[in-house]
């Protein structure tokens, strides 16, 4: 067996110290989080005492924690398809030849540059219903609600469609908290405003990576521009996709600094979000075993988009 | 060839290491007391620092500060505090609400001492008034110093559409049944509430319940004494709704002083909301201003306070005695109120120099009021129950402003009297 | 305004693709290229509508500014908001900074480092330690807040600078090994392997050959950290103490608790910004030419 050289040593403790901090740092300290979900710690002291899924039980139990998982599904999924499609649009817009590329690149890409809180606070005035854009464009106020709309666009037990569920057994799924809360469509306007810009950046650079001569031989064959961007173009972007999405997935499930500035609530918890629920239920109630049992389920979530993923593209390397 | 490796790795250690070890001050500057708000601008910081100013004028061995962190009742200040506390690691001193807010979260815990002594040197038991020394006492002993007084059941109105339509601030909630609807006709908002919040909400159905059941029935929702099941509350909720047909649509996008500036554009004719609101409209510089008790709540004093204590593992343990008799003093307090728009806790306070900043015309007559109304723990600002307990009264409240159902909400309010442990 | 395509100018490495399509009549490119440009130019008021707002209100003195005259310019120019926002801002822009460049800088060493190491001196198991380091990107912090206080205040580090400094570059690794992996990756190993047989070592290899070619990479995550800690309120709000608030917590210190100087809070969210909107408006360019190197791909 091989002696490891020297240098093959030094590259282990070079990269230890991330090792050790991650270890600690995240893993250690979810375990702690945890282990505290477990207790039933309930004030500022730490009672360490384990009486198992108790606070799991309150939190899924509580309306207002059903609402939030509803809330974080509509909102993830408007969020990233909106980036996706918008953050395409705008590199294919830029991808032409354009006079005053770097102006306009600029002005996509700098709202990253921007704080969250930043951009709630002003996109809760723009979009206020009693001025802001309903104001710029004669919009009627009393329709256009924006965040503080409280519809929730779902199936009503009541009708033609909720009896049809009743029927075979699937009433549950008539009720609001299946539904789009039309609120947070407001703050997802917000988010695509904050991050398409990076989107673009990257989709940018993934079609900058795409050899003319695979469109030219498209084209060479007959195929429509839009033939060629579905057949040869896209597919290509396709790993850029992926990251595009495991990146704006993981952010919108952990959303918090820009619905607290935006709108903490909402009108019947429209546009609150868990992050917002774990907060308010450690710092403000001090229930800190049921705080952490909303961190791990918020957690876990985010595993199950996030575990996935990671897993194929080490099985893609790995093919490689 | 490590050589170099090596020595740069330990460069940056010691790089980091010295940067670590920080200065310490000299022995003669004064010792630094921390003291933790959330008044980080306007009347409140002004007044606030008048009173550290003093403080530090009258104990040069001593430098008090105001470590201020903004956001509203102490959203953001809560963690931090709570971290540092749970650390071992607590401010000199921190404000918080008086009450429950104070005596669930840190007193009943452990982490305050009591100020018993303090109370008795200063002969603060006959100077406050017996309804406050209750609110900051647990187990028969003091736990903090109020250095104001808030009321959060008044109703502000603008004159002169009360004039122009012939209309009196209404007494009963009948009352402003029929004066809302004269004001709906006419195309005015009867009443403004910025709930984006939702704590404003809650406090437009905490003077809805302290006008039903009274002072002592609304008292006793806190201890256990009224069942959140009783009638009383049933009526009190159709009474909310009631009023929810009458509010501003957007209520939810506004904050409590965007609604109250519809008072001064004419847009609304009335807000329920506490004395702060008096501030507001002297910063937009509107005077055409009337105000009475909501309601139903005519002698009674719903009451808040901004409060400082001693947490047990302070430092400057001495320097914050001082700094509170300051503050609970007349003095203290007369310096500080005219600032800050609320009244002295202290009753022997209410004339400050000549020189000083002045009262107002609202706050001279909220300071008579004060020692004759009946006082009732506001729930909506930390008095009455613990924050868990006023979460899940607010959760109520919001499920309820979108979808009144009043059964459904009456049973969500007696499960959080019996999840916060006071009801049976 | 017409455009001739020209393929083979348009044939150079990493220039726009010449995505033009071969028409037939002279003016539909003419046409094509005015709805284009009207798209973009539609993109970019949608994009500059808050700094408008911001900008105006920023400008308009305390008594001027109301939520329903937003739209509309301030009648007179008043610098008070900008002035007393700069008055409570400006110390805690120098912590910021502190925080934030040192942060930057060492995170992405960290990063370098650690890309170099899993990709050009990989052992049995690098994936699944690359794939347990990049997880730590993932959670939410909320969830670690509570255990993180307390750590800070066992090290001796709670309140200061240095502590923040710590945390972004703890909590920044994974990104910037996730950046310096995939862009090392690019890099073929035979140039590492001659190296090697040359008789090069860990560290020369890493600073004669990686290093002098890793200047997208490095950019792409100075940019990114830098963004990432200057921006951040949670871990700066829960571990810093008074005279160490970086520009987030006096950010949102200007808002009174009950009354709100718009004016004053808007030129302050301005004056927060400037710094990463200055990074972003001057290394934007070389931000793209790095993630075409391949930094954040899948």
């Amino acid at each position: 067996m091989k002696r490891p050289t020297p240098d093959r040593l030094l590259s282990l403790v070079v990269i230890a110290p991330s090792l050790v901090a991650i270890a600690v740092f995240v893993y250690g300290m979810i375990g702690w989080t945890g282990f505290v979900s477990l207790t039933k710690w309930d004030s500022l002291r730490p009672d360490y005492a384990v009486v198992g899924l108790v606070n799991y039980a309150a939190v899924f139990t509580n309306p207002r924690f059903q609402i939030d998982l509803r809330n974080t599904v509509v909102f993830t999924a408007f969020f990233v398809l909106s980036s996706l499609i918008i953050g395409l649009t705008l590199a294919n817009l830029l991808d032409r030849r354009i006079r005053g590329e770097s102006i306009f690149r600029n002005v996509f890409l700098f709202p990253m540059a921007i704080s969250y809180i930043v951009t709630g606070v002003v996109w809760k005035w723009l979009l206020s219903p009693s001025s802001g854009v309903n104001q710029l464009f004669g919009l009627d106020p009393a329709t256009n609600r924006w965040f503080t709309d409280p519809t929730v666009l779902s199936i009503s037990p009541e009708s033609p469609a909720g009896h049809v569920l009743a029927d075979i057994g699937l009433g549950f799924l008539a009720s609001t908290n299946i539904g789009i809360p039309v609120a947070m469509l407001s703050i997802v306007i917000a988010a695509v405003w904050q991050m398409s810009g990076f989107v673009m950046a990257l989709y940018l650079a993934g079609l900058r990576g795409i050899p003319d001569e695979l469109r030219e031989a498209a084209r060479v064959d007959g195929a429509s521009e839009w033939a060629v961007f579905r057949h040869v173009v896209f597919p290509l972007l396709l790993p850029v996709t992926l990251s595009a999405v495991i990146i704006l997935g993981h952010i919108s499930l952990k959303i918090y600094d820009l619905t607290v500035a935006m709108s903490p609530q909402g009108p019947a918890y429209a546009t609150d979000v868990p992050a917002n629920f774990m907060w308010q239920t450690t710092f403000r109630d001090g229930l800190y075993a049921r705080g952490a049992g909303v961190a791990i389920v918020m957690l876990l979530l985010i595993v199950l988009v996030v575990v996935p993923y990671l897993v194929w593209t080490r099985r893609q390397e790995v093919e490689v | 060839m490590y050589g170099k490796k090596l020595f740069a790795a330990l460069a940056m250690v010691g790089l980091v290491g010295a940067c670590a070890g920080g200065a310490s001050p000299s022995p003669s500057a004064p010792i630094k007391v921390e003291i933790v708000s959330w008044w980080t601008t306007g009347g409140e910081a002004t007044g606030f620092n008048k009173i550290i100013d003093l403080f530090n004028q009258r104990n040069p061995q001593w430098q008090a500060y105001n470590s201020a962190i903004a956001g509203g009742a102490g959203s953001a200040a809560q963690a931090v505090l709570q971290s540092r506390v749970l650390a071992g690691n607590p401010p000199d001193s921190f404000q918080v609400h008086m009450g429950h807010e104070l005596l669930d979260t840190y007193v009943t815990p452990g982490y305050m001492d009591n100020l018993d002594d303090l109370f008795g040197a200063n002969n603060w038991t006959s100077q406050f008034p017996k309804g406050v020394l209750d609110i900051v006492s647990a187990n028969g002993h003091y736990y903090s110093v109020p250095v104001n007084i808030h009321r959060a059941n008044v109703l502000w109105y603008n004159k002169k559409i009360f004039a122009d339509n012939g209309l009196q601030p209404p007494t009963t909630w009948d009352a402003f049944k029929t004066v809302a609807e004269t004001l709906k006709g006419k195309g005015i908002t009867p009443l403004a509430v910025g709930d984006s919040g939702i704590w404003t909400s809650g406090q437009v159905l905490e003077t809805i319940l302290i006008g039903t059941l009274g002072a002592d029935g609304y008292k006793g929702l806190w201890t256990g004494t009224t069942a959140w099941t009783d009638s009383k509350v049933t009526q009190a909720l159709d009474t909310f709704k009631m009023v929810l047909g009458y509010i501003n649509p957007d209520h939810s996008s506004l904050t409590w002083d965007q609604a109250a500036d519809m008072l001064i554009s004419s847009k609304a004719a009335m807000t329920i909301m506490g004395d702060w609101a008096a501030g507001e409209f002297i910063n937009k510089q509107f005077t055409d201003y009337g105000w009475a008790a909501a309601p139903g709540n005519d002698k009674i004093y719903d009451a808040l306070a901004d409060s400082f204590g001693i947490p047990t593992k302070a430092q400057n343990k001495d320097a914050i005695k001082a700094f509170l008799t300051i503050a609970g003093s007349a003095e203290g307090q007369d310096l500080f109120n005219p600032y800050k728009g609320s009244i002295p806790a202290n009753t022997t306070a209410g004339s400050p120099p000549a020189s000083a900043q002045q009262y107002t015309d609202y706050q001279k007559s909220a300071m008579a009021e004060w020692k004759t109304d009946a006082i009732v723990p506001s729930l909506e600002h930390g008095a009455a129950a613990s924050p868990s307990w006023r979460g899940a009264f607010e959760q109520a409240v919001t499920l309820f402003v979108a979808n009144p159902d009043v059964s459904a909400t009456q049973q969500q309010l007696a499960s959080a009297c019996k999840d916060a442990k006071v009801c049976q | 305004m017409t455009v001739a395509p020209s393929p083979a100018a348009d044939r150079r490495v990493g220039a726009p693709g010449a995505t033009r399509g071969h028409s037939s009549s002279g003016r539909r490119p003419h046409v094509g290229r005015l709805v284009l440009y009207a798209a973009l130019i539609l993109f970019a008021a949608w994009y500059l509508a808050p700094v408008y707002v911001l900008l105006v209100t920023g400008l308009k003195s305390s008594h001027e500014v109301s939520l329903d005259r937003m739209w509309t310019l301030p009648t007179t120019l008043s610098f008070g908001g900008f002035a007393d926002a700069w008055t409570a801002l400006a110390p805690n822009f120098l912590n910021s900074l502190l925080i934030a460049g040192p942060a930057a800088l060492i995170s992405s060493f960290v990063g370098s480092l650690n890309g170099y190491v899993l990709t050009k001196w990989r052992f049995r198991g690098a994936d699944l330690i690359f794939t347990l380091i990049l997880f730590g990107m993932f959670i939410p912090y909320q969830a670690i807040l509570i255990p993180l206080v307390q750590i800070s205040h066992d090290l001796g580090l709670y309140g200061s600078l240095q502590g923040m400094v710590l945390v972004h570059v703890i909590y920044g690794t994974p990104i910037t090994t996730l950046i310096f992996r995939n862009y090392y990756a690019g890099i073929p190993t035979e140039l590492i392997e001659a190296a090697r047989v040359d008789g090069a070592s860990f560290s020369r290899i890493y600073r004669s050959i990686l290093l002098p070619l890793s200047a997208s990479g490095f950019v792409v995550v100075l940019i990114w950290q830098f963004n990432s800690a200057w921006n951040d309120f949670l871990f700066a709000v829960t571990l810093t103490s008074h005279d160490n608030w970086p520009i987030t917590v006096a950010l949102n210190n200007l808002a009174g608790s009950f009354i709100v100087d718009w004016n004053v809070q808007m030129a302050g969210a301005l004056i927060a910004a400037l710094p990463t909107l200055v990074v972003f408006i001057f290394l934007g360019r070389f931000f793209v030419r790095g993630l075409l190197a391949g930094s954040l791909k899948g």
